[in-house]
């Protein structure tokens, strides 16, 4: 699914990232952790090649990411859905609008019936918001919205950056349990997250894996957390 | 022939694809206007540069055909010593470089020229009327001077004839005032191509947070592009249209003189002719289409 070997980032010659040696299987499960600033949106930008790596090798869905061509990086970001810290919607784009914008862009909304759109925006609890614009909702419906966008392509890969990071502890667990679902459905997911409570909760109901970032490696945490 | 086959699938993607694409681009109207007015004044202005293009076309053709049949050698002389002298001015003319042929004008053609003022029964045989030679220039003409003094030489009597000599700097200027018609039409479609790629860019510009976004989500460049391709050919069509018509009913009532009316009134177009400005709304639109899909594809490519 994604393999890093010895892959390094730097801003400008500043270190952020470097040598990353990973290898995440397909139907896995992962949150990334670290303080802020240590550099888990930039790993997880790797990962859909909003950035290159600017030292080693960085495989995704089996292709490596040097010398992809813009068509290239296109064809994998649709097989991989991203809830971005910021969200990131149109913003003059209803809520509908801006879920089936991934469907929409590559040409495949013909692909989803209104009741598995139903479904969907249900499943994370937004049927009576859809036809807001997205100043219009809470940062906790953006992100509930985000994360129905960012699956709404049936992704093989799921990166999700700080999902619940502006939400109280209920809307949080129920975030967590739509991607644990996700999981159990065979997608990888790759969390980044800097709430334990959150880990161990999912670490209580599947074996998911902890990568903490720390002085610009990526490490396996061991079972102590 | 690959690359013929993506090329020809992006231009029916742009043209011809679902127009989801333009509501993901708000939509701006005070470009959209500026595109409009700017594409309809360009068109207006083509138009007349196409009327003065084709004005001047027609005006120096006729003069230059005129221009071939007005010399003509007069000789008045005894009636003994005129076939001599109408001999030498023949043999004299056939050998002048710049002189395509000379032709000796029958009694009945002289007859005819002189009816209007004599009428029609004139005894012309009895008359000592001068004869007349029509001279056919070739197109770079003769040596007016030269063949004036050979003429006196050989035949005392010839005098020629070329007072529509002054009409030859009219041809040239006429000549010179079609291909300025034709640069002016030119120079129209470049700054309506340079304004259009101008208000392309800036909304392009203004709409970089949007395209980042469409771009995360996975559309293609193509599918970005058609957005303000199709938007900016639109705008630039209903401006060329409304130009174009505006024009056309500004040269339609001009004012019409008769057959040698002035250069003025002659602005204009006849019969079929009329075609031709309706050329200019679909040119205005493919080069807006071009013009659009150019600044899209060269920003699309610096933003990362
Ligand atoms: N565009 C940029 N140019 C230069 N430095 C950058 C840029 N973006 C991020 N950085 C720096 O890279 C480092 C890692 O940033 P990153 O956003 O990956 O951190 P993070 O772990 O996601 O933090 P947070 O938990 O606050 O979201 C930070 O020190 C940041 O200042
Ligand atoms: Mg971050």
């Amino acid at each position: 699914m994604l393999q890093l070997q010895e892959a390094g980032f730097s801003y400008g010659g500043r270190d952020i990232l470097a040598d990353v040696s990973l290898d995440v299987a397909p139907g896995s499960f992962y949150f990334l952790t670290g303080p802020s600033g240590a550099g888990k949106t930039t790993f997880l930008r790797l990962c859909y090649q909003a950035l290159m790596p600017t030292r080693g090798i960085i495989r995704i869905l089996d292709r490596d990411v040097r010398g992809l061509e813009r068509e290239d990086i296109t064809q994998i970001r649709r097989r991989i859905g991203v809830v971005h810290q910021d969200c990131k919607f149109v913003d003059h784009l209803s809520m509908a609008e801006n879920i089936k914008m991934p469907l929409q862009v590559s040409g495949r909304s013909s692909e989803l019936d209104d009741a598995s759109f139903h479904d969907l925006v249900s499943w994370v609890g937004l049927s009576a918001r859809m036809n807001a614009l997205p100043n219009e909702l809470s940062s906790g419906e953006r992100q509930r919205a985000a994360l129905a966008r960012a699956v709404v392509m049936s992704p093989d890969l799921i990166l999700a950056d700080e999902p619940t990071g502006n939400l109280d502890w209920e809307m949080a667990q129920k975030i967590l349990r739509l991607l644990i679902e996700l999981n159990k459905m065979g997608k990888t997911v790759i969390i980044a997250t800097h709430d334990l409570q959150l880990i161990r909760m999912a670490k209580s109901k599947i074996p998911a894996r902890v990568l903490r970032i720390a002085n610009n490696k990526v490490q396996l945490a061991g079972a102590d957390l | 022939m690959k690359k013929l086959y993506v090329f020809l699938n992006n231009l029916t993607d742009i043209s011809m694809g679902d127009v989801s694409a333009d509501k993901a681009i708000p939509p701006s109207g005070y470009t959209a206007n500026l595109t409009s007015f700017t594409a309809g004044a360009m068109a207006f202005l083509a138009v007349f540069a196409m009327a003065l293009s084709l004005a001047t076309g027609r005006l120096a053709d006729r003069w230059s055909g005129e221009l071939a049949r007005t010399t003509t050698v007069r000789i008045s002389a005894p009636e003994g010593q005129m076939q001599a002298q109408l001999d030498a001015v023949v043999n004299v003319l056939e050998t002048t470089t710049g002189i395509a042929s000379a032709r000796v004008m029958t009694d009945d053609e002289q007859r005819r020229l002189l009816e209007p003022w004599f009428g029609p029964d004139l005894p012309l045989e009895n008359l000592p009327i001068p004869r007349l030679v029509e001279v056919m220039e070739a197109d770079i003409g003769p040596d007016m001077e030269g063949l004036r003094l050979r003429l006196s030489a050989e035949a005392p009597g010839a005098v020629l004839d070329d007072h529509t000599r002054w009409r030859r700097p009219l041809v040239v200027a006429a000549n010179r005032l079609r291909s300025l018609g034709t640069i002016a039409i030119l120079l129209i479609a470049g700054s309506t191509a340079a304004m259009i790629t101008l208000a392309a860019q800036s909304a392009l510009a203004a709409n970089g947070q949007i395209i980042s976004v469409l771009r995360l989500v996975g559309a293609r460049d193509v599918y970005i592009a058609r957005a303000f391709v199709r938007r900016f050919t639109m705008r630039a069509l209903l401006g060329a249209i409304i130009g174009t018509t505006l024009g056309m009913i500004a040269i339609f009532f001009l004012p019409s003189a008769a057959e040698e009316g002035a250069f003025l009134t002659g602005l204009g177009f006849e019969g079929w002719y009329w075609m031709w400005p309706l050329l200019i709304p679909p040119l205005t639109a493919l080069v807006a289409f071009w013009a659009t899909r150019a600044a899209a594809f060269r920003a699309l490519a610096r933003i990362s």
